[in-house]
């Protein structure tokens, strides 16, 4: 089917979104009669440092820049890319939460999203009163949940529960009926933003039948964002790869998720520039900074399973730190994660440069290319962990096969080596 | 699905301001709900339940009755001091519920308002219509005690007067979520405001007749201060109505008017404003 025969659904043009880093608040009452004052008169705006859009309260972060992008009626389109690309601030101005700082954006139909599951959910009402609730927060009339009420329940597999207080419902519980309700308003616009990461893997499928159907059968627009490329294959038929607020890939799935995959800097690399990767999130990098990686004793990020993986981190430290730990997270190149290790709280006495050895016993993996991720951690005194850095698919490794093992693919064997049976002949 | 029968189009370029109820009018269920809302939750848990809405207005009002009638002794006009300050806590209690509760809209909503959109003056709205129904529980109180004071003959209403209630909670629910709505847009960048908000309630309280009547104040700035007080005419006229005693006072009463028109829209419209992008301050 030709897409441009298709009517548009959405579109965006242009489309800028500024945030102000840092504190807002305290002085800035002053300032702010200042500027307006200055506006009004048509004057330079007296706390903008000249020529530059950066205001002395506070840097500005583009968290997208310049978005042009078209979406036809009964596309299911898939949004991907790292930590802090402007995936979720796209679903935030197409859902009307906030709205662009420059460029102008069209949408043709009303939109519903699920930005986060649970939205306007009270937890003293029980499910039946919530459904009300939920469906007229995301846009729906009284008559039309009447209407649909039936086969919301029915949907949600909630039935013996339904007139139960939402508080005592357990947490996949709570994500079957915000997503029952969801699932049956009529928009013509649906976005998602990693709604299909909670729930039991059967309702999970049934949410992407949902959605599919949506946007085959009933001519409605799926947007989707998602880390998950299983779940992105089986909803979308177009996908745009994102990084650092632009569209740098718009297309099909598979090239998409391979030019996404492909966007991990310094593959089968041993010498990693860290600083130049994408750093998950605005706050992260700021009191410690990963710099630099080097694998140790290697030419090339291949490695035996009987082998210890040994990582040399330089880092940038704002501070002494007690308490930091290394996450270690390892994913397979078809985005699924294998596992995570931790090292044990280490103290930082010194703050500025700082280099810091981890090594991995990597026995676990079975054969196969793995990504890692990485992440520092800062356990607080009341037990719970701040991320202070991260950086997602790092570097790529490899296990390879010893003589013994099986030649078989990963689907076949898995990724994770189980501890040795033992059998008896009886 | 009809085609093309919905068109929004969002812009980065201000637009003249706006008052957006068209939309408002869209959700109506939605301020229904909510409404239901925050009787089911307030009242969530408690042993007397919806009792408390009668509890409370009868508590202060014993309070007010000791402190300003019986210490102070302070006059009613001639009015039954209970009946008085009843029917004093219910109209002060109406408005203040309207402003208070909304003065936080931006802020106490942050996490409903971060993931989803909707008309946000469904909030305030909704916040207007559970005072008014508080209110109207509160004035069949102040019924029941008029009756037995009515049988004593111990007052006189003007029942032509009653007809005027619903425009006296028309406009100080009007005056009272303008003023609210105003402060929760600039509560979103200026958080000092919602601190000065119960103080400064207080004292706006005092500031209006509601502890003692106009009668009382003798004549001079202070007298025309409470005067030009948008609150004290309304509150005038609900107990020329109620208790037959107080004033009418008309040239105070269109005043208040157009300063509660005034409050309104401009709350209205800086609140249209915040809605756009309050979700990056707060």
């Amino acid at each position: 089917m030709d897409l441009k025969d298709r009517p548009v659904a959405l579109q965006l043009s242009g489309v800028k979104k500024q945030y102000r880093l840092g504190q807002i608040g305290a002085g800035t009452l002053q300032a702010d009669l200042q500027s307006w004052w200055a506006r009004r008169r048509g004057r330079e705006d007296p706390n903008s440092k000249i020529g530059t859009n950066t205001n002395l309260h506070g840097k500005t972060f583009l968290a997208l820049d310049g978005i042009d992008l078209t979406v036809f009626r009964g596309e299911a389109l898939g949004i991907i890319g790292p930590n802090g690309a402007g995936k979720s601030t796209i679903l935030k101005l197409i859902s009307r939460v906030t709205a662009p700082t420059e460029g102008d954006i069209d949408l043709y139909g009303r939109v519903s999203s699920m930005l986060e599951v649970g939205t306007g959910l009270d937890r003293n009402l029980t499910g039946r009163e919530n459904i009300y609730l939920n469906g007229a927060i995301l846009g729906m009339t009284r008559r039309e949940i009447d209407r649909k009420l039936d086969k919301i329940i029915a949907f949600s597999e909630l039935e013996p529960f339904i007139d139960t207080p939402v508080k005592r419902y357990s947490s996949g519980m709570y994500v079957k009926l915000a997503f029952a309700v969801a699932a049956h308003l009529d928009n013509e616009i649906m976005i998602m933003d990693e709604v299909l990461a909670v729930g039991d893997a059967a309702f999970q499928n049934k949410c992407l039948t949902r959605m599919r159907e949506a946007a085959r059968q009933e001519g409605r627009t799926v947007l989707y964002v998602s880390h998950n490329m299983n779940t992105i294959r089986a909803l979308c038929d177009r996908c745009v790869v994102m990084e650092r607020g632009r569209i740098r890939f718009d297309g099909a799935v598979e090239p998409a998720i391979a030019d996404y995959l492909s966007m991990s800097a310094g593959y089968d690399a041993v010498d990693l520039d860290l600083s130049k990767m994408v750093h998950a999130g605005l706050e992260t990098g700021r009191v410690l900074r990963m710099e630099h990686l080097l694998l140790e004793s290697k030419v090339e990020p291949v490695y035996t399973a009987e082998e210890t993986m040994k990582l040399r981190f330089h880092l940038q430290l704002e501070k002494t730190m007690e308490q930091v730990l290394l996450r270690f997270t390892v994913r397979t190149l078809s985005d699924q994660a294998v596992g995570t290790a931790w090292s044990q709280p280490m103290p930082f006495p010194v703050s500025g440069e700082a280099e810091a050895d981890f090594s991995l016993p990597l026995s676990a993996l079975a054969p196969g290319k793995y990504y890692a991720s990485l992440g520092f951690y800062r356990r607080e005194p009341g037990g719970s962990l701040d991320r202070l850095d991260h950086i997602s698919r790092a570097f790529r490794f490899e296990i390879t096969t010893n003589a013994d093992a099986l030649m078989e693919g990963e689907n076949a064997v898995g990724a994770v080596v189980l501890p040795e049976m033992r059998g008896i002949i009886l | 699905m009809p085609e093309g029968s919905f068109h929004v189009h969002i812009s980065s370029s201000r637009r003249p301001l706006e008052l957006k109820l068209g939309e408002v009018w869209q959700y109506r269920d939605l301020i229904w709900l909510f409404t239901r809302r925050s009787f089911a939750v307030t009242y969530h848990q408690t042993i007397l339940g919806p009792a408390w809405l009668l509890i409370s207005p009868l508590l202060s009002s014993l309070i007010y009755l000791m402190l300003f009638g019986q210490i102070a002794r302070l006059g009613t006009d001639g009015a039954p001091q209970l009946l008085f300050y009843l029917s004093g806590t219910a109209i002060w209690g109406f408005f203040s519920a309207c402003l208070i509760g909304n003065a936080g809209t931006f802020v106490s909503n942050a996490g409903l308002f971060g993931k989803v959109y909707f008309p946000r003056l469904t909030v305030p709205i909704s916040n207007v219509f559970s005072a008014g129904i508080r209110f109207g529980v509160q004035l069949l109180l102040v019924f029941g005690f008029l009756l037995y004071y009515l049988a004593r003959g111990a007052v006189s209403p003007h029942w032509w007067a009653w007809l005027l209630i619903p425009l006296i909670l028309l406009q100080l629910g009007l005056l009272g979520m303008g003023c609210g709505v105003l402060i929760s847009a600039l509560t979103t960048k200026y958080r000092d405001l919602s601190v000065l908000v119960s103080i400064g309630m207080q004292l706006w309280m005092f500031a209006t007749p509601v502890v003692y009547p106009l009668s009382e104040l003798p004549k001079g700035a202070l007298r025309t201060a409470i005067l030009w007080n948008p609150v004290t005419a309304p509150v005038e006229l609900f107990r020329y109505a109620v208790l037959g005693v107080g004033k009418v006072l008309p040239g105070y009463l269109a005043a208040s008017a157009v300063i509660t028109v005034i409050i309104a829209v401009l709350g209205v419209m800086l609140f249209n404003r915040v809605e756009r992008t309050f979700m990056d301050t707060v």
